[in-house]
């Protein structure tokens, strides 16, 4: 298989896209007292998303991953502005960024 | 060999990042290593060939989100010590969570395999290496992703504007502009000719020259230009004031009271 990435191969990328992820996934449980780093751990499971991507871009041949990458990209920054915005007008009513705090929907 | 060793000393330090990233106890640290978690990899995107992403991680992610961020967090008065009060109770079920993904992925990794005719399936954009990664990406994302990307400018800007909707405050002290009030001015409205008197000032002339009533009917209404307010700064000045000139009854700085 031709690839650009022909010394490491995919395997390692791979690895590392799946540790990105579960760490993500880990501090989105564990960070239950404030929302900005479970934002920011969204944003490391995304980014292990882009560096699968462009890992079988580069193993394949094919810049499709790549483009993909790209909308991933744009998408991560829209989620976290609006998020950190929701974020910033939540602290600005509740004076908290607890998660066991958003409960006002249950009535 | 040398570009084994540059990915694993990338990759290392993008993981340990990211660990910080979770396991920091303050906040502004593990944005820092957010950004740190990007540069590293931004390299491993590097290595791969995407330079184009590459430089698009760094820009967009260093250089705008993770800015955000930073600015969010300090911002924000939070409270940091209490912050980190819930990590032993939560850290079980993280771990469990966290373990069993891990274990489905390695489960799904360990009975990869590449079917042995990849290559001869048609790609769909394939890379050549006589073009820059940025000039192909440019080919395809302007023909093919002409639609997707189209949409992605579309969220942008929906993403803008709902940041600013949902972070707009209406302050009552806020002065706005009032289109209409502009378009009515006329010279004569906001302009008066006075025949100063040499060696006085305009001390002489009641103070402050104000034009008839264009000045104090301000842009919110209500708030500006009105007695309680003019009685306001009247104390303001007095109090904070090196010299205060009263203005003389009957002239020109009286016009609007």
């Amino acid at each position: 298989m031709h690839s650009a990435i022909e010394g490491i191969g995919l395997g390692p990328y791979l690895s590392i896209g799946a540790i990105l992820l579960v760490l993500g996934v880990f501090g989105i449980f564990v960070n239950r007292k404030n929302v900005i780093i479970i934002l920011m751990s969204i944003e490391l499971i995304l980014l292990s998303a882009n560096i699968n991507f462009v890992a079988f871009s580069a193993a394949t041949g094919d810049l499709s991953g790549q483009v993909m990458t790209l909308f991933v990209l744009t998408i991560a920054a829209a989620e976290s502005a609006i998020g950190l915005a929701i974020v910033t007008v939540y602290f600005r009513n509740r004076g908290s960024i607890e998660v066991d705090d958003i409960t006002m929907m249950k009535g | 060999m040398m570009t084994q060793l540059v990915f694993y000393v990338f990759a290392a330090v993008l993981v340990l990042s990211a660990t910080m990233v979770v396991c920091a106890r303050n906040p502004v640290h593990s944005v820092l290593f957010l950004i740190l978690a990007f540069f590293n990899a931004a390299g491993l995107f590097l290595i791969a060939g995407a330079e184009f992403l590459a430089m698009t991680l760094v820009i967009v992610y260093v250089g705008a989100v993770a800015v955000l961020f930073l600015f969010v967090v300090m911002m924000l008065d939070v409270n940091f010590t209490r912050m980190r009060e819930g990590v032993q109770r939560y850290a079980p079920i993280g771990g469990v969570v966290g373990g069993v993904l891990l274990v489905e992925l390695i489960m799904a990794f360990t009975h990869w395999r590449v079917a042995s005719n990849i290559d001869q399936i048609g790609h769909i954009v394939p890379s050549s290496p006589a073009r820059t990664n940025t000039a192909a990406l440019g080919d395809v994302l302007y023909t093919h992703y002409i639609f997707l990307f189209q949409s992605c400018a579309l969220v942008l800007l929906v993403a803008m504007i709902g940041a600013i909707v949902l972070t707009l405050r209406d302050r009552p002290t806020g002065r706005r502009q009032n289109i209409d009030r502009q378009h009515d001015r006329t010279a004569a409205d906001s302009l008066e000719m006075l025949q100063v008197p040499l060696g006085v000032g305009v001390a002489a002339q009641g103070g402050f020259l104000r034009p008839h009533e264009s000045y104090d009917v301000a842009a919110v209404p209500g708030t500006y230009g009105t007695q309680a307010w003019r009685e306001r700064e009247m104390e303001e000045e007095t109090q904070t004031a090196l010299v205060v000139i009263t203005p003389a009854t009957g002239t020109k700085g009286q016009d609007n009271a």
